[in-house]
């Protein structure tokens, strides 16, 4: 948050992801459609950005001086609401209105209605490019002290538009730009080896001309340092693939690809609970996650 | 008109100058007056005449190699952060291939970008139908916030590209590649949305855009003699369409004619109709291209080929005016 670095605790983090996942699931449910398994998996990512590594301001969102971050898997915008909506960018009573009619909070984000949002996405595979435009703006004008981040899903980097960025950023040598990849394994007809292989996937990022961290994309603290390693790498641009497991912290979504685009509450999926009790399920699991949390022992 | 200070020589050896030219001139001289003026291109530097901006100012210029998906969307980013930047490929490429970008990250999330469309129509010529964009008009022209210009010679190019530096909408530029008459002067006024009345008659309103409107003055010309007192309107902006200026025109005259280089689908023609199918209903016919692709040849023979001189404009007068 702003300039005040470090101000919260990993186990402080940690639990304001759980909060995430909780009101992630509650909005779902109350929306009746929208993505599960993206938005929970990426919330210790979202957290880590948004009470850590980012310089911004929350009650100025166009602040000149802050960090960007282009969300280029726009289907995850659940979790994109509950994050902005936990620091403080609008009262977290407006979650409810996810999907519904005159609701600032569209299916897919738009930037022109939401405090925060830094681009309208949703189809997919051309926030990385926005990010190099953004980037290559800040070169022109020699401010170096800015940072544009970008999520990606795994998924989605079957677009080419991915690949042309990625060029381009290289050539550029856009090294004020870190993109994260949720290598979550899923896409929404299965997995991402079954639908369209990716890997070797460090070894494309590579071939392009980019630096690869990979880290648990579902450890606080691996996030945080694996950005911070990116800020100081200065040769070429980063790429972090975060591994995550999709649906994290729900043990019926976890790995289950069925949940990468539908709520809880509108189906029935083999392996789960009847899903008029998919919500209370999900919602205890998430409470007694809690209890998991290392740092919380500590 | 004489307000509008159109050339003197444009029914006799007028000077002949592309379109796109006007546009490279038009640019650099944008980017000389504000440093925010970016520019990109696809591996298309001299074609699109965008060199002239990325010889004065390198720092400012973008090549993004053969990758349209990545000109806009690169663009996108470069407005959010306060630039304004001009993109250039050929028409065919760019709006032709990445509309979807378009639509998403320039209309729908509001960025002010410029999209320059190259090598559009049929004055392409040679390279045949996959590089004559004749669709480019509709693909634009559908889409919200998206202003849509064609000019019709070199000149109201470059004063085109300068309103469009300071315009704080995406823009579209249609601009053609064979050098075509010079029909304004330095002092003949433009205005984004505006339409102009190019030659005034009581008979028939001849509507067209871009390279067209030489043909249809050429032809209004050639009218009066026929016993036709033809208006010529030139429409530079398609969108939005300057209603007021055409619905006067056709109060007056009662029969309507568009003429239009591209798809009448959507096209000018379509954006005409659609105006007085709702605010006027009058006789109206509409020169373009009829749901089909072009071909290769000389631009001359396939003007002719497919229906769009002054003589295939006298015709289509004649059978209107005849008719009502």
């Amino acid at each position: 948050m702003t300039n005040n670095k470090k101000s919260y605790t990993t186990a402080e983090l940690e639990l304001i992801a759980n909060t995430i996942r909780q009101d992630i699931i509650k909005m779902l449910l109350e929306a009746g459609s929208g993505h599960s398994a993206g938005p929970l998996d990426l919330a210790d990512i979202f957290t880590a950005l948004y009470f850590d590594v980012l310089k911004h301001d929350p009650l100025k969102p166009n602040w000149d001086q802050r960090d960007i971050l282009v969300v280029s898997n726009g289907h995850v915008a659940p979790v994109v609401y509950a994050t902005l909506a936990n620091a403080g960018y609008f009262d977290k009573k407006e979650l409810k209105t996810l999907r519904k009619f005159g609701s600032r909070l569209q299916g897919h984000p738009e930037r022109k209605l939401l405090p925060g949002l830094e681009t309208t996405s949703g189809p997919l595979g051309s926030g990385l490019s926005q990010a190099a435009g953004m980037a290559l703006s800040m070169k022109m004008n020699h401010d170096n002290h800015r940072w544009v981040y970008v999520t990606t899903g795994d998924g989605e980097l079957d677009e080419g538009n991915i690949w042309e960025a990625a060029m381009l950023i290289a050539k550029y040598k856009l090294n004020n730009l870190i993109a994260i990849i949720d290598r979550n394994n899923i896409q929404i007809d299965g997995t991402t080896e079954h639908v369209m292989p990716l890997e070797d996937l460090t070894a494309k990022w590579e071939a392009f001309g980019w630096h690869v961290i990979e880290i648990d994309g579902n450890d606080m603290e691996a996030v945080i340092d694996a950005c911070a390693m990116a800020r100081a790498i200065v040769e070429k641009p980063v790429a972090i693939i975060a591994h995550t497991v999709p649906g994290k912290g729900v043990d019926f979504m976890e790995y289950d690809y069925h949940w990468h685009g539908i709520p809880v509450g509108a189906q029935d999926v083999g392996g789960a609970p009847p899903k008029n009790e998919q919500a209370k399920v999900a919602l205890h699991e998430l409470r007694t996650l809690r209890g998991k949390i290392r740092s919380e022992h500590e | 008109m004489s307000d509008l200070h159109l050339a003197t020589n444009i029914y006799h050896k007028p000077d002949y100058d592309p379109i796109r030219k006007g546009f490279g001139r038009g640019l650099l001289e944008a980017g000389r007056r504000d440093e925010r003026v970016v520019a990109l291109c696809a591996d298309l530097t001299s074609s699109t005449q965008i060199n002239m901006f990325a010889d004065a100012f390198p720092e400012r210029f973008v090549q993004v190699g053969v990758a349209e998906q990545n000109l806009v969307t690169v663009g996108s980013g470069l407005a959010a952060q306060g630039k304004i930047p001009f993109v250039s490929s050929y028409a065919a490429f760019s709006p032709g291939r990445n509309w979807e970008q378009i639509r998403t990250t320039i209309c729908l999330n509001d960025r002010p970008v410029k999209i320059i469309g190259s090598h559009a129509g049929l004055y392409t010529g040679a390279d045949g139908a996959t590089h004559q964009m004749l669709e480019d008009i509709a693909l634009m022209r559908v889409l919200p916030n998206m202003v849509v210009i064609v000019p019709g010679d070199s000149l109201e190019s470059e004063k085109a590209t300068l309103a469009m530096a300071i315009d704080k909408r995406p823009n579209y530029l249609r601009v053609a590649r064979e050098a075509t008459p010079i029909l304004t002067t330095k002092d003949t006024p433009f205005e984004i949305g505006k339409a102009y009345v190019y030659a005034e008659g009581t008979d028939l309103t001849i509507i067209s855009t871009g390279t067209m409107t030489y043909h249809a003055l050429i032809a209004a010309e050639r009218l009066f003699s026929t016993g036709i007192d033809a208006e010529v309107v030139h429409v530079p902006t398609i969108k939005p369409l300057d209603g007021v200026t055409i619905l006067k025109s056709v109060h007056k005259t009662k029969h309507v004619l568009t003429i239009e280089e591209a798809q009448i689908n959507g096209g000018l023609g379509g954006a005409v109709a659609e105006l007085l199918g709702e605010e006027f209903p009058v006789p109206i016919k509409r020169l373009g291209m009829r749901d089909r692709f072009g071909e290769s040849g000389e631009p001359a023979e396939l003007l002719e080929h497919f229906g769009l001189t002054a003589k295939h404009i006298m015709i289509a007068a004649h059978d209107l005016v005849k008719k009502a």
